[in-house]
């Protein structure tokens, strides 16, 4: 029942954020090359016609309409732009963690569209990112999904089709357990426990419903036939509509979280609840409850393997991801990281090493799953008709450690072409200066 | 993970057991069938490998397989040497971020009296991953400060820290600031936590300083040696360590990283007459042609970073390498970590996707290293009575999609079971 409730409200959500502001496009040919749709498998030898942002042709000996940019992929390998579920790149600020639950803190007042990560990311061939708050309270933030488009203002960035996330986090982070208490300093702050971590955020859930409930009340009276003349509105708490939005539905729960019992009680929260979890973020234990992942349809977004740095992460090995995949779990592999952003693809090669999986399969983790995971895979993550003109061209396979990003298209437009840019810091040089 | 080792874990496993028993002669291993990659010299086809008392026996496309060898079966397999780590904190770093197990950073500045080897430990559980991933040999090294004191070059394989030693010490590790910069960070390890920086000129007229001191010491206590009425020096640690680095008996690595800093080290490394290796040398393309007259090779930081100066170019770090083995600088790849030191084939793999030939990019993990360890007659190839320290793969072994199928060190068939395995497979039973 619950379940439904959500699904109702996720598509109203999705009927409401339809009307979306139209975004800066461009065209573009990517002609003769390797097409790893993702979807819809992989074309010898073929075009990509993206036009106004969008891709409305794949196929062979596709003329390029007047005016249209060609890149040609001779040789090359076509592939859907990756996208990294985790990141805090373009922000001016991460983490609010004077208190311990702050929902209002939303990361998308704060996009800082000048920082070079974008660019690195596009260097991977990274053409989105779901940039997040910081994980140092057990409540953080609303996060944003943006378009890596290097060079315009904040706002061109916002993919508002994405979902509407909200971070939580558990464990060391949270409860501070690398944080060194000093005599005469703060005193430490409520949660240091994984148990105070669970009880603080079932607090805030039970004040917020309490809230939604006097809210409900103050309507009642109100469409009510004699309304009280002293009829008075509750007092508006921004931090508890963050929260009554999640439970109604109208924004999803992405939670930080390493070890596999506080990822059990997390899902009994949002099952208690009644509110959508989409996605356990780092999950480095994630394979010892594979099955109860899969059941209850919540993904995870691992590294590949960067591990060992924190007691909690002691046990997250490199299986994680590809394991989890093979048992049903929507798996992606994300960087946190301004520089791991670049190498996305070469991380997502590493499950078939540890874990099996094709390279198709593999290919799957920075693309088409991270875009179900933001609830943008009808837009993107993968090369069909119809979707956003996102595409990286690599020299060699994505999944061989040979390969390199060549040139990285957002919304039909091309923000990075490696020979582009080397032709100008040529140029540059020749001049004595520096592009 | 099911379909990995069906065909070779059973033969290993034969082979461990009679290889088990001290007291039983070693038996001669036959690695057949195989694609041979010897690093030096074309790649064969297919051919077989001798192993016997630990080194490789014979190897080649017609190389007759003696009655009563265990048989390898390497179809679909290529031979390479086990590769080697030029830099890395294995057994000195467990969980980096939690102080009772990092061992890799002595506190103050000069610490030429410490010694990785003596912190070493041998079971970490990073080892045998890097291991199963192919490396075989790393040099393990202490950082921080201006001298951060002795690496040492091991095997990975031993059941104490001091069976596992190939060279030690490998090197006194001296290290220079890194590159200052608004973006990206520093250069490479540098100097952590230490607010202001210093200058490089200030740290190798401190570093002269001391060596003189040194001399000064060594002299004095010849001298006392020699004539009783004269008292020795007072014991000082600092000059006694730093002698044999002196005498040439010990060589030096050198963290450097910015371009004038590098000539500035080569300079030093001139004038007090050292041999050495730089770790680093991340602006080292802007000096190409000083780092090749000077002879010293370089080991190429970890490529898992930004470039230090934002505006060489995000491919920077990819070109330097690819720059410097095009002028001729001999390099070497390395993890600079304990946590990561199985991911050495990618760095390696990561300049050759911008333009490192291939072939070079192998002998940087390989020969290399061996022979700047001056180790190139026992490892780094294979080779006829080198060390017998192959790793059997089933693919291109610097692939991240490739499986290594088999480790040999010592000519010994090395388990592949480590954290990774043992946890999957404990929670696979549920």
């Amino acid at each position: 029942m619950k379940r439904i409730a959500i699904v109702l409200s996720l598509a109203a959500l999705a009927a409401l954020l339809a009307a979306v502001p139209a975004r800066a496009a461009g065209s573009v040919l990517v002609k003769n090359g390797i097409v790893l749709t993702v979807t819809k498998g992989v074309l010898a030898r073929a075009d990509v016609l993206v036009e106004n942002g969008v891709i409305t042709r794949i196929g062979e000996k596709i003329a390029a309409p007047p005016g249209v940019k060609v890149v040609d992929a001779a040789g090359r390998y076509v592939v859907p732009g990756l996208i990294d579920s985790h990141t805090h790149i373009a922000l001016a600020g991460t983490n609010e963690g004077s208190e311990a639950i702050t929902p209002e803190a939303d990361v998308g007042a704060v996009i800082n569209a000048d920082d070079p990560a974008i660019f690195t990311a596009l260097t991977g061939g990274v053409t989105m990112a779901h940039t997040m708050h910081g994980s140092a309270n057990p409540i953080g933030g609303p996060n944003v999904t943006l378009k890596m488009k290097w060079g315009r203002p904040s706002e061109d960035l916002v993919v508002h089709e994405a979902w509407p996330t909200l971070k939580f986090a558990l464990g060391e982070n949270v409860k501070q357990s690398s944080r060194t208490v000093t005599i005469g300093g703060p005193p430490p702050r409520y949660p240091q426990t994984r148990m105070g971590t669970n009880a603080i955020i079932r607090r805030e859930l039970l004040r917020a419903r309490n809230y939604m409930a006097e809210w409900d009340r103050y309507e009642k009276l109100k469409a009510s036939k004699m309304p009280p003349k002293t009829l008075l509105p509750p007092r508006r708490d921004l931090r508890l509509e963050v929260l009554a939005d999640l439970l109604k539905g109208k924004m999803v729960a992405r939670c930080h979280d390493y070890q596999a019992t506080e990822a059990l009680e997390f899902m009994g929260l949002a099952k208690e609840f009644g509110f959508k979890l989409a996605v356990f973020e780092h999950a480095w234990e994630a394979y010892k409850i594979a099955d109860e992942l899969a059941a209850a349809k919540i993904g995870i977004s691992v590294f590949a393997d960067s591990w060992a740095y924190k007691m909690e992460a002691a046990e997250g090995i490199a299986y994680d991801a590809g394991y989890c995949a093979k048992k049903g779990v929507l798996v992606s592999i994300n960087s946190d990281s301004s520089e791991r952003i670049r190498r996305l693809f070469n991380d997502a090669a590493k499950t078939m090493k540890y874990g099996g999986l094709t390279e198709d399969e593999a290919l799957t983790l920075v693309t088409i799953n991270p875009a179900k995971q933001l609830g943008v895979d009808k837009l993107v993550g993968s090369l069909e008709v119809g979707k956003h003109g996102d595409i990286a061209v690599f020299n060699e396979h994505p999944m061989s450690a040979y390969t390199r990003c060549d040139v990285t298209i957002v919304d039909g437009e091309v923000f990075f072409d490696r020979a582009a840019l080397a032709a100008a810091r040529e140029e540059a040089a020749k001049k004595g200066g520096r592009p | 993970m099911s379909r990995r080792p069906i065909v070779l874990l059973p033969l290993i496993l034969a082979a461990a057991a009679s290889l088990a028993s001290a007291a039983a002669p070693a038996k001669t291993i036959a690695v057949v069938n195989a694609k041979i990659v010897p690093v030096v010299g074309p790649d064969l086809a297919s051919g077989t490998i001798l192993i016997k008392d630990g080194r490789i026996a014979d190897i080649g496309a017609a190389v007759s397989v003696p009655a009563g060898a265990e048989i390898v079966d390497g179809k679909g397999l290529t031979a390479y040497p086990g590769m080697i780590d030029a830099y890395s904190f294995l057994g000195l770093q467990e969980i980096t971020g939690v102080n009772a197990t990092v061992d890799n950073q002595e506190t103050g500045r000069i610490n030429p009296q410490v010694w990785a080897i003596e912190a070493l430990r041998y079971d970490s559980m990073h080892i045998p991953i890097a291991r199963a991933n192919g490396i075989t040999a790393a040099i393990v090294a202490p950082t921080g400060g201006l001298i951060s004191g002795r690496s040492v070059l091991i095997k990975l394989d031993g059941w104490t820290n001091r069976e596992m030693v190939v060279k030690n010490p490998a090197f006194l590790q001296i290290e220079l600031p890194g590159i200052r910069s608004g973006r990206g960070g520093g250069g490479g390890f540098g100097q952590r936590g230490g607010g202001m920086m210093q200058s490089t000129a200030s740290l190798v007229a401190e570093l002269k300083d001391l060596f003189a001191s040194a001399r000064a010491y060594e002299k004095r206590k010849l001298y006392a040696a020699k004539t009783l009425s004269v008292s020795l020096p007072g014991f000082d640690e600092t000059s006694e360590f730093l002698l044999p680095v002196l005498k040439g008996e010990i060589p030096v690595m050198i963290s450097v990283h910015a371009d004038r800093d590098i000539q500035a080290a080569i300079k030093f490394v001139k004038d007090e007459g050292l041999k050495a290796v730089f770790y680093g040398a991340e602006q080292g393309w802007k000096v190409a042609s000083d780092l090749k007259a000077s002879g010293i090779p370089v080991i190429i930081s970890q490529l898992y970073a930004m470039p230090p100066v934002w505006d060489d170019g995000y491919d920077q770090l990819f070109m330097n390498a690819v720059r410097l083995s095009q002028s001729g600088v001999k390099i070497a790849f390395s993890s600079g970590s304990a946590t990561a030191a199985k991911d050495l084939p990618y760095h390696a793999a990561k300049a050759a996707a911008f333009g490192l030939d291939r072939r070079e990019a192998l002998k940087a993990v390989t020969i290399a290293p061996a022979e700047m360890f001056g180790v190139a007659g026992e490892m780094g190839s294979l080779e006829k009575g080198k060390t017998a320290n192959i790793v059997l793969a089933d693919g291109d072994l610097l692939e991240q999609r490739t499986n290594v199928k088999a480790v040999f060190i010592d000519g010994k068939p090395c388990d592949m079971s480590n954290r990774y395995t043992e946890l999957l497979d404990k929670f696979k039973k549920r």
